[in-house]
């Protein structure tokens, strides 16, 4: 004889239930104090034993179902040795005589089964697949809520657009990881986690800078200085006056290198590449220039070498030219200090006791205080801003 | 003391009677009232009884054939009477079965005239439809379903005795020498073909250009062949402008594109399409509107008259029983609050002509399906192909498929040849569960029956047909 299996008042406030998972199937047999499924309740997810030996028979109310009422008969159990019970027909509640205006159904439900599937008309699914509409968006006029053809069409005419645009699947796109983004990810947050990093604002008044600049391009043929050519060779001039900035922290040692080599932080589409302008301190400002291009350009291209954006002692990274006003950067490891440049821009400042206009850039060094020390980064600082302040230096 | 109910119907067609029992079984207290016989026109004079008379014409042409079947049959003869009389005992038996379902269903039967006479207030009148009512009744809703009656051509004037509608067809006292049928639709063609089977020399006219005019064009051509090889005289682009009666017959002056011609017969019948019963139902200053004689009703067959329905051939073609039913079913599920009603679909209504050979079709014809704008796949399997039409002896016909070139939606299926009317439905099943020829090719049809040419249509339209 089958025993009928009830939707179990897990909590005593409980009235009704979803029921998560199965843990047995249709024909599994059963023992006493074995987990048999597990429910939700509004407050936590519960497992259910099985009471007594058995084989479990059919499966009445299937996973996945949600606000199932106490004392609903949810599956048979078969005594030990007895064959499991056929399935059943679902019992079907004795049909209420509908008394008017009854209340109507949910219109424009979903009609999806506990596994996900989308009941639809076969020429709704074609028609679903030939405009790229999305099935599971759209609710169904038909029976139970299935899917027909004008429900695709009317979906598609209103719209959705955004979702005809789309293929057919999750609300996502997954976009696989380059091995350039893994390297990038690795390093920032290795270098964020590990390295002590603090942050030292300046302002520059560029004013002077910026005259220069334009000068400069105004009066020799084919030269186009940009902004953060300049800010490179101040930046490397500023590293020869303070060298313990041009230094990395090592396992044993802090290494201070010799040569002023600035790595240059460069978008690319694959990610974030710092090709390096070496001996940068030596270099004029022509040569920083067309070493930039030459470099930015084939940064774009993913055609850097190696020996090209690997090393360097100091990184600049300038995002002036987008309008970002100020940022703090992540060190580019082993370095010990990067130079986060923001854009140039008209700001009240006060001189003399009156208020002024002056064209400032607003320059953050993140420093790695393992390395550097709070009064070293702010004497680069200071030489940094001298430079971009009096440019006639970058020019000699 | 006024009765009230949730729901009366004026009216106890297939429209009224099965709208009845549905808002019986929904709980609410409904009522019909019918003036004449519940069943109405189908029922007693339409659908039921003509089917009985074809039966009769059907078993005599068999028996005149018996010979291609190896049989043999001498002094084949038919007696009219009992013919007709069979008729009207299987139209009689079927009305007894609509009062008995009435009854079980716990359905008020008011006899009698029902007029709206206010709101929510229907009028009764037991003896014609004047004066002071009989009786009122009080109705939460109230369904106008009081069918329709043949059209009547000024010139073309029925008398009962040599110039017919349907209702003199279906019992006439004598068998016609010949017969002259205007209108070939549904109603023309098989009255034509019950006294043609019998042996009257038969006429139709026809004012379009083909027989049965609705039907798909390739239909209408081969139907029309059939009846001529049968011995029908056929003339279409042709219309009846004046009748001439005297005590031999009737004779029609016939004009047409070939010019005027004069065609003699003993009995007319006409049969050119139908006026709604409008009239007498105190429409006047209601909301009530009609469009070119029928009543104007929503996609839950509700009027401009708030509470106020109109179902069946009131509010317009196709003049069919089983529209009339599924309207019925749909205003009072709707009314009833039922969840998933849904409109009726008018390109998923079959139609059946029930001549010989049958013909049964649906949702839109070729030429239908292309001045909408479809880019077409047509398959086309001729009955000649289907053993089993070999068996029966009966291999004259054809079923046509209409699909959606890019969609795959069956579009129409049109049929022609022998039980079509039994094989529509299955058309009609795929175009409401919205199949593609995809599901079609998937089902297996059993051997050997007609259907298997359903099946082989359906390949011919994707060019893949085995047996042709």
């Amino acid at each position: 004889m089958s025993t009928e299996i009830l939707m179990p008042a897990v909590a005593p406030s409980m009235t009704e239930g979803n029921i998560v998972r199965w843990a047995k199937k249709e024909g599994d047999p059963v023992k006493q104090g074995e987990v048999l499924l597990e429910i939700e309740t509004d407050k936590a997810v519960v497992e259910v034993e099985a009471q007594q030996d058995g084989v479990l028979g059919s499966i009445l109310v299937p996973e996945g179902t949600s606000g199932v009422k106490v004392a609903t008969v949810i599956a048979l159990l078969a005594g030990k040795g007895e064959k499991a019970p056929a399935a059943a027909a679902p019992k079907q509640p004795a049909r209420a005589a509908v008394q008017p205006p009854a209340a109507a159904a949910p219109a424009h439900a979903v009609a999806r089964d506990p596994g996900g599937r989308v009941f639809a008309s076969p020429l709704a699914r074609r028609i679903a697949r030939d405009l790229n509409v999305d099935l599971a968006r759209v609710s169904g006029s038909g029976p139970n809520g299935r899917v027909l053809k004008a429900d695709v069409q009317a979906a598609s005419r209103a719209g959705a657009t955004a979702l005809a645009a789309r293929p057919a699947g999750p609300a996502y796109e997954d976009i696989p990881h380059s091995n350039t983004r893994r390297v990038i990810a690795q390093r920032l947050a290795e270098a964020k986690r590990s390295v002590p990093h603090f942050y030292l604002t300046i302002d520059c008044e560029v004013d002077a800078l910026l005259a220069a600049r334009t000068q400069a391009n105004e009066m020799v043929a084919g030269l186009k200085l940009s902004v953060n050519d300049l800010v490179i060779k101040a930046a490397a001039l500023a590293l020869r006056k303070v060298p313990a900035v041009n230094a990395a922290w090592g396992e044993n040692a802090i290494r201070r290198f010799r040569d002023v080599d600035v790595a240059v932080a460069v978008s690319a589409p694959s990610g974030l590449v710092t090709p390096v302008v070496r001996n940068a301190d030596a270099k004029s400002l022509r040569e920083i220039s067309a070493e930039m291009k030459e470099l930015a350009a084939r940064a774009q291209q993913s055609r850097l070498r190696p020996d090209e954006y690997q090393g360097g002692g100091f990184t600049v990274s300038n995002l002036g030219m987008v309008g970002i006003r100020e940022f703090a950067a992540i060190i580019n490891p082993p370095q010990a200090c990067i130079l986060a440049v923001g854009a140039s821009e008209q700001r009240p400042i006060v001189r003399d006791g009156a208020l002024a206009v002056a064209t400032l850039m607003t320059c953050t060094l993140s420093v790695d205080h393992r390395a550097v020390d709070g009064t070293l980064g702010a004497a680069f600082l200071a030489a940094f801003k001298k430079l971009v302040e009096s440019p006639i230096a970058l020019f000699l | 003391m006024v009765e009230s109910f949730d729901l009366v119907v004026i009216g106890g067609g297939p429209g009224g009677y099965v709208a009845a029992i549905r808002a019986s079984q929904l709980g609410l207290k409904a009522a019909v009232v019918e003036r004449e016989h519940l069943g109405g026109i189908c029922l007693n004079w339409g659908c039921i009884p003509t089917k009985a008379l074809l039966r009769s014409a059907e078993v005599f042409h068999l028996m005149n054939n018996a010979g291609a079947f190896g049989l043999s049959a001498s002094n084949v003869s038919f007696d009219l009477a009992q013919v007709v009389q069979r008729s009207r005992a299987v139209a009689a038996q079927l009305q007894s079965g609509v009062k008995h379902l009435l009854r079980k269903n716990k359905v008020t039967v008011i006899e009698g005239h029902g007029r709206l006479a206010g709101k929510g207030r229907v009028a009764i009148f037991k003896n014609g439809k004047e004066g002071k009512p009989d009786a009122e009744l009080a109705a939460k809703h109230i369904i106008l379903a009081t069918g329709a009656r043949p059209r009547v051509l000024p010139g073309l004037e029925p008398d009962g005795r040599q110039v017919w509608t349907y209702k003199e067809a279906m019992v006439p006292p004598a068998m016609p020498r010949s017969l002259l049928v205007v209108g070939s639709g549904a109603i023309g063609i098989e009255f034509a073909s019950f006294y043609r089977t019998l042996g009257a020399a038969v006429t139709v006219v026809e004012v379009l250009d083909r027989v049965l005019p609705v039907e798909d064009e390739e239909i209408s051509a081969l139907a029309r062949k059939s009846f001529e090889r049968q011995g029908m005289k056929i003339m279409t682009s042709a219309t009846v402008k004046a009748l001439k009666k005297s005590a031999g017959g009737v004779t029609a002056s016939i004009a047409s594109s070939a010019g005027e011609a004069s065609v003699s017969a003993e009995r007319v019948i006409l049969a050119v399409g139908i006026s709604a019963n409008t009239e007498n139902l105190g429409l006047e200053g209601t909301g009530v509107k009609l469009d070119r004689g029928h009543v104007v009703a929503g996609p839950w067959l509700e009027t401009g008259e708030p509470g106020v329905y109109a179902i069946g051939d009131l509010t317009g073609a196709p003049w069919l029983a089983h529209k009339a039913s599924q309207e019925g079913v749909i205003c009072v599920e709707k009314i009833a609050g039922v969840a998933g009603v849904q409109p009726l679909d008018a390109t998923r209504i079959p139609g059946c002509t029930y001549c010989r050979p049958q013909v049964a079709s649906i949702g839109l014809t070729e030429k239908k399906a292309i001045d909408a704008g479809h880019k077409v796949k047509v398959g086309r399997f001729p009955l000649i192909g289907n053993g089993k039409a070999i068996a029966l002896g009966d291999t004259e016909g054809m079923v046509k498929t209409v699909f959606d070139a890019g969609t795959g939606a069956l579009l129409g299926a049109h049929m022609i040849g022998p039980e079509v009317t039994e094989m529509i439905q299955g058309w009609g099943i795929a175009q409401t569960l919205e199949t593609t020829e995809a599901e079609l090719m998937h089902t297996v049809f059993p051997h050997p029956t007609l259907s298997e040419a359903m099946h082989e249509s359906v390949l011919d339209a994707y060019g893949h047909a085995i047996h042709i």
